[in-house]
Protein backbone atom coordinates (compact mmCIF):
# COMPACT_ATOMS: atom_id res chain seq x y z
CA UNK A 1 0.00 0.00 0.00
CA UNK A 2 1.26 3.69 -1.12
CA UNK A 3 0.90 6.25 1.68
CA UNK A 4 -0.40 8.78 -0.56
CA UNK A 5 -3.39 10.74 0.35
CA UNK A 6 -3.28 13.06 -2.86
CA UNK A 7 -4.51 11.29 -5.97
CA UNK A 8 -3.47 14.19 -8.21
CA UNK A 9 -1.94 17.56 -8.61
CA UNK A 10 -4.58 20.21 -10.26
CA UNK A 11 -2.70 23.22 -9.44
CA UNK A 12 0.85 24.45 -8.14
CA UNK A 13 2.45 27.85 -7.92
CA UNK A 14 5.91 27.78 -6.23
CA UNK A 15 5.94 29.51 -3.24
CA UNK A 16 2.06 30.51 -3.07
CA UNK A 17 -0.48 27.61 -3.36
CA UNK A 18 -1.04 24.22 -4.70
CA UNK A 19 -4.48 22.14 -5.01
CA UNK A 20 -5.14 18.39 -5.39
CA UNK A 21 -7.87 15.76 -5.06
CA UNK A 22 -8.35 12.72 -3.60
CA UNK A 23 -10.83 10.20 -4.48
CA UNK A 24 -12.44 8.43 -1.25
CA UNK A 25 -13.08 4.44 -2.05
CA UNK A 26 -14.24 1.63 -0.04
CA UNK A 27 -11.02 0.10 -0.96
CA UNK A 28 -8.98 1.43 1.33
CA UNK A 29 -7.45 -0.18 4.02
CA UNK A 30 -7.61 3.26 5.96
CA UNK A 31 -11.36 3.25 5.66
CA UNK A 32 -12.59 -1.14 7.26
CA UNK A 33 -11.60 -0.45 10.41
CA UNK A 34 -12.30 3.13 10.73
CA UNK A 35 -16.02 3.15 11.17
CA UNK A 36 -17.46 -0.10 9.70
CA UNK A 37 -21.00 0.47 9.59
CA UNK A 38 -20.09 4.18 8.20
CA UNK A 39 -17.81 4.30 5.41
CA UNK A 40 -15.42 7.30 6.06
CA UNK A 41 -12.17 8.85 5.87
CA UNK A 42 -10.35 9.11 9.24
CA UNK A 43 -10.53 12.93 9.67
CA UNK A 44 -6.76 12.76 10.58
CA UNK A 45 -5.61 11.29 7.30
CA UNK A 46 -7.51 14.78 5.39
CA UNK A 47 -4.60 16.22 7.68
CA UNK A 48 -2.21 13.74 6.62
CA UNK A 49 -3.24 14.98 2.81
CA UNK A 50 -3.31 18.35 3.33
CA UNK A 51 0.78 17.89 4.78
CA UNK A 52 1.36 16.18 1.67
CA UNK A 53 -0.10 18.57 -0.10
CA UNK A 54 1.65 21.51 1.50
CA UNK A 55 4.70 19.45 2.14
CA UNK A 56 5.36 19.61 -1.34
CA UNK A 57 5.06 23.40 -1.46
CA UNK A 58 7.27 23.98 0.84
CA UNK A 59 10.15 21.83 0.25
CA UNK A 60 9.79 23.25 -3.34
CA UNK A 61 9.81 26.49 -2.09
CA UNK A 62 13.54 25.60 -0.53
CA UNK A 63 14.48 23.88 -3.71
CA UNK A 64 14.03 20.57 -2.29
CA UNK A 65 17.24 21.35 0.26
CA UNK A 66 15.62 20.90 3.32
CA UNK A 67 13.55 18.40 5.56
CA UNK A 68 10.36 19.47 6.38
CA UNK A 69 8.36 17.38 9.11
CA UNK A 70 4.29 18.21 10.04
CA UNK A 71 5.66 19.55 13.48
CA UNK A 72 1.79 21.02 14.90
CA UNK A 73 -1.88 20.94 13.80
CA UNK A 74 -2.72 24.40 15.11
CA UNK A 75 -6.86 24.11 14.59
CA UNK A 76 -8.87 21.30 12.44
CA UNK A 77 -12.43 21.98 11.92
CA UNK A 78 -14.33 19.28 10.36
CA UNK A 79 -17.80 20.31 8.87
CA UNK A 80 -19.40 16.83 7.87
CA UNK A 81 -18.01 13.10 7.12
CA UNK A 82 -15.74 12.61 3.81
CA UNK A 83 -17.36 8.98 2.59
CA UNK A 84 -16.26 6.71 0.21
CA UNK A 85 -17.30 8.00 -3.20
CA UNK A 86 -16.60 11.70 -2.58
CA UNK A 87 -13.93 13.28 -4.16
CA UNK A 88 -11.85 15.81 -1.82
CA UNK A 89 -10.69 18.94 -3.10
CA UNK A 90 -7.87 20.28 -1.07
CA UNK A 91 -6.10 23.31 -1.39
CA UNK A 92 -2.69 24.88 0.64
CA UNK A 93 -1.84 28.06 1.21
CA UNK A 94 2.00 28.96 2.03
CA UNK A 95 1.35 31.20 5.17
CA UNK A 96 4.34 32.26 6.52
CA UNK A 97 7.98 31.07 6.31
CA UNK A 98 10.80 31.53 8.56
CA UNK A 99 14.33 29.97 8.66
CA UNK A 100 13.16 27.01 10.70
CA UNK A 101 9.95 26.16 9.22
CA UNK A 102 6.72 27.35 7.51
CA UNK A 103 3.25 27.55 8.15
CA UNK A 104 -0.15 27.24 5.93
CA UNK A 105 -3.35 27.44 5.80
CA UNK A 106 -5.35 24.80 4.51
CA UNK A 107 -8.42 23.84 3.07
CA UNK A 108 -10.79 20.27 1.73
CA UNK A 109 -14.18 21.04 -0.46
CA UNK A 110 -16.38 18.25 -1.21
CA UNK A 111 -19.11 19.10 -3.51
CA UNK A 112 -17.92 22.55 -3.42
CA UNK A 113 -18.63 22.81 -0.18
CA UNK A 114 -16.14 23.49 3.04
CA UNK A 115 -15.28 20.07 4.34
CA UNK A 116 -12.71 21.23 6.68
CA UNK A 117 -10.07 23.83 7.25
CA UNK A 118 -6.69 22.83 8.69
CA UNK A 119 -4.08 25.30 9.71
CA UNK A 120 -0.89 23.11 9.39
CA UNK A 121 2.94 24.13 10.87
CA UNK A 122 6.01 22.75 9.25
CA UNK A 123 9.01 22.22 11.17
CA UNK A 124 13.24 21.89 9.22
CA UNK A 125 15.10 19.23 11.26
CA UNK A 126 18.45 20.06 11.30
CA UNK A 127 21.15 17.60 10.36
CA UNK A 128 21.64 14.94 12.41
CA UNK A 129 18.17 16.22 14.25
CA UNK A 130 16.03 12.97 14.61
CA UNK A 131 17.69 11.30 11.46
CA UNK A 132 20.69 11.82 9.67
CA UNK A 133 20.37 12.28 5.77
CA UNK A 134 17.56 12.77 3.05
CA UNK A 135 14.20 11.33 4.70
CA UNK A 136 13.46 9.83 0.99
CA UNK A 137 15.53 7.43 -1.06
CA UNK A 138 17.21 9.10 -4.32
CA UNK A 139 14.56 9.52 -6.91
CA UNK A 140 11.62 8.19 -4.31
CA UNK A 141 10.24 11.61 -4.07
CA UNK A 142 10.68 12.56 -7.77
CA UNK A 143 8.28 8.94 -8.47
CA UNK A 144 5.98 9.73 -6.06
CA UNK A 145 5.24 13.35 -7.29
CA UNK A 146 5.14 12.32 -11.39
CA UNK A 147 2.77 10.07 -10.52
CA UNK A 148 0.47 12.72 -8.84
CA UNK A 149 1.07 14.86 -12.06
CA UNK A 150 2.69 17.64 -10.18
CA UNK A 151 4.87 18.02 -13.05
CA UNK A 152 2.08 18.37 -15.35
CA UNK A 153 0.74 21.74 -13.61
CA UNK A 154 3.43 23.01 -11.47
CA UNK A 155 5.09 26.40 -12.38
CA UNK A 156 6.94 29.20 -10.65
CA UNK A 157 5.63 32.37 -9.83
CA UNK A 158 5.75 33.55 -13.47
CA UNK A 159 3.80 30.96 -14.48
CA UNK A 160 7.27 29.14 -16.37
CA UNK A 161 7.94 25.21 -15.69
CA UNK A 162 9.92 24.49 -12.65
CA UNK A 163 13.26 24.10 -13.40
CA UNK A 164 15.34 20.49 -12.97
CA UNK A 165 16.00 20.02 -9.32
CA UNK A 166 18.66 18.10 -8.54
CA UNK A 167 17.60 17.01 -4.85
CA UNK A 168 14.47 15.62 -6.02
CA UNK B 1 3.12 51.03 15.52
CA UNK B 2 2.23 52.49 19.06
CA UNK B 3 0.36 50.36 21.26
CA UNK B 4 0.38 50.55 24.99
CA UNK B 5 1.52 48.14 27.36
CA UNK B 6 -2.01 46.16 28.07
CA UNK B 7 -2.75 45.89 24.32
CA UNK B 8 0.79 44.26 23.53
CA UNK B 9 -0.03 42.27 26.31
CA UNK B 10 -3.62 41.42 24.91
CA UNK B 11 -1.75 40.38 21.68
CA UNK B 12 0.77 38.00 23.30
CA UNK B 13 -1.84 36.57 25.15
CA UNK B 14 -3.86 35.79 22.70
CA UNK B 15 -1.37 33.98 20.81
CA UNK B 16 -0.62 31.82 23.42
CA UNK B 17 -4.08 30.57 24.36
CA UNK B 18 -3.72 29.91 20.60
CA UNK B 19 -0.62 27.93 20.42
CA UNK B 20 -0.23 26.36 24.02
CA UNK B 21 -3.88 25.80 24.22
CA UNK B 22 -4.12 27.50 27.72
CA UNK B 23 -6.92 29.50 29.32
CA UNK B 24 -6.46 33.00 28.99
CA UNK B 25 -6.80 33.41 33.06
CA UNK B 26 -3.57 31.43 32.75
CA UNK B 27 -1.05 33.75 30.97
CA UNK B 28 0.29 36.49 33.46
CA UNK B 29 3.15 38.48 33.01
CA UNK B 30 4.69 36.18 36.04
CA UNK B 31 3.79 32.87 34.18
CA UNK B 32 7.18 31.05 32.62
CA UNK B 33 6.55 29.64 28.85
CA UNK B 34 7.88 26.45 29.61
CA UNK B 35 7.03 25.67 33.43
CA UNK B 36 3.71 27.79 33.57
CA UNK B 37 2.30 27.25 30.38
CA UNK B 38 3.59 24.32 29.10
CA UNK B 39 5.82 25.38 26.19
CA UNK B 40 7.93 22.96 24.54
CA UNK B 41 10.43 23.26 22.00
CA UNK B 42 8.00 22.90 18.70
CA UNK B 43 5.95 25.59 20.21
CA UNK B 44 8.65 28.22 20.18
CA UNK B 45 8.76 27.90 16.69
CA UNK B 46 4.40 28.30 16.85
CA UNK B 47 4.70 31.29 18.98
CA UNK B 48 7.51 32.92 17.09
CA UNK B 49 4.90 32.53 14.03
CA UNK B 50 2.28 34.27 16.24
CA UNK B 51 3.86 36.87 17.14
CA UNK B 52 4.61 37.64 13.80
CA UNK B 53 1.75 38.04 12.26
CA UNK B 54 -0.12 39.36 15.51
CA UNK B 55 2.67 42.48 15.62
CA UNK B 56 3.90 42.39 11.83
CA UNK B 57 7.63 41.73 13.17
CA UNK B 58 10.43 39.57 11.90
CA UNK B 59 11.70 37.88 15.48
CA UNK B 60 15.27 36.25 14.05
CA UNK B 61 16.45 32.91 16.15
CA UNK B 62 18.66 33.90 17.88
CA UNK B 63 17.14 36.77 19.10
CA UNK B 64 14.79 34.95 21.34
CA UNK B 65 16.86 31.53 21.77
CA UNK B 66 20.46 32.71 22.54
CA UNK B 67 21.80 29.18 22.21
CA UNK B 68 25.28 30.71 20.46
CA UNK B 69 25.89 32.01 23.52
CA UNK B 70 24.92 29.02 25.67
CA UNK B 71 27.17 26.70 24.03
CA UNK B 72 29.99 28.63 23.69
CA UNK B 73 33.08 28.15 25.80
CA UNK B 74 34.25 31.25 26.30
CA UNK B 75 30.61 32.18 28.51
CA UNK B 76 30.05 28.79 29.84
CA UNK B 77 31.91 26.41 32.37
CA UNK B 78 30.92 23.71 34.30
CA UNK B 79 27.44 24.07 32.68
CA UNK B 80 26.89 27.64 34.33
CA UNK B 81 27.09 30.73 32.50
CA UNK B 82 30.35 32.87 33.34
CA UNK B 83 29.98 36.62 34.41
CA UNK B 84 31.13 37.53 30.81
CA UNK B 85 28.00 35.29 29.47
CA UNK B 86 26.04 36.96 31.84
CA UNK B 87 26.86 39.95 30.36
CA UNK B 88 26.55 39.22 26.77
CA UNK B 89 22.72 37.78 27.85
CA UNK B 90 21.91 40.77 29.50
CA UNK B 91 23.18 42.77 26.30
CA UNK B 92 21.47 40.25 23.84
CA UNK B 93 18.25 40.31 25.94
CA UNK B 94 17.44 43.77 27.52
CA UNK B 95 13.93 43.17 27.80
CA UNK B 96 14.70 39.93 29.86
CA UNK B 97 14.39 39.60 33.75
CA UNK B 98 17.74 37.49 34.27
CA UNK B 99 18.05 38.59 37.90
CA UNK B 100 16.88 35.15 39.05
CA UNK B 101 18.80 33.28 36.47
CA UNK B 102 21.84 35.67 37.77
CA UNK B 103 21.57 33.97 41.28
CA UNK B 104 22.46 30.28 40.26
CA UNK B 105 22.95 30.66 36.17
CA UNK B 106 22.93 27.13 35.47
CA UNK B 107 22.46 26.69 31.61
CA UNK B 108 20.48 23.81 31.99
CA UNK B 109 17.91 26.11 33.59
CA UNK B 110 17.62 29.09 31.20
CA UNK B 111 15.21 26.85 29.23
CA UNK B 112 12.17 28.14 31.78
CA UNK B 113 13.25 31.78 32.28
CA UNK B 114 10.86 32.98 30.41
CA UNK B 115 7.84 34.83 30.73
CA UNK B 116 5.16 36.32 29.54
CA UNK B 117 6.40 40.05 30.82
CA UNK B 118 9.70 39.33 29.15
CA UNK B 119 7.56 38.32 25.99
CA UNK B 120 5.40 41.41 26.22
CA UNK B 121 9.14 43.50 26.48
CA UNK B 122 10.70 41.91 23.27
CA UNK B 123 8.14 42.42 21.45
CA UNK B 124 8.03 46.49 22.50
CA UNK B 125 10.91 46.30 21.96
CA UNK B 126 10.49 45.10 18.40
CA UNK B 127 7.78 47.27 17.94
CA UNK B 128 9.82 50.49 19.18
CA UNK B 129 12.80 49.75 16.74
Amino acid sequence: MRWLWIDRFTEFVSGSHARGFKNVTLAEEAIDDYSPSFPMLPPTLIIESLAQLGGVLILEHFNFEKRAVLAKVGKATYHFPARTGDRLDYHVQLDAVQDDGATLIGTCHCDGKLQANVDLMFAFLEEGQIVDGPLYKPGDLNAMLRLMNFFHVAVDADGNPLPHYKNL
Amino acid sequence: MALSEEEIFSKVQESLVDALGVDDDEVTNDATLVGDLGAESIDFLDIVFKLEKAFGITIPREELSPEDILTNNQYVSDGAVTADGMAELKRRMPWADLSKFEQNPRVQDFGNLLTVGDLCRYVGSKIGE
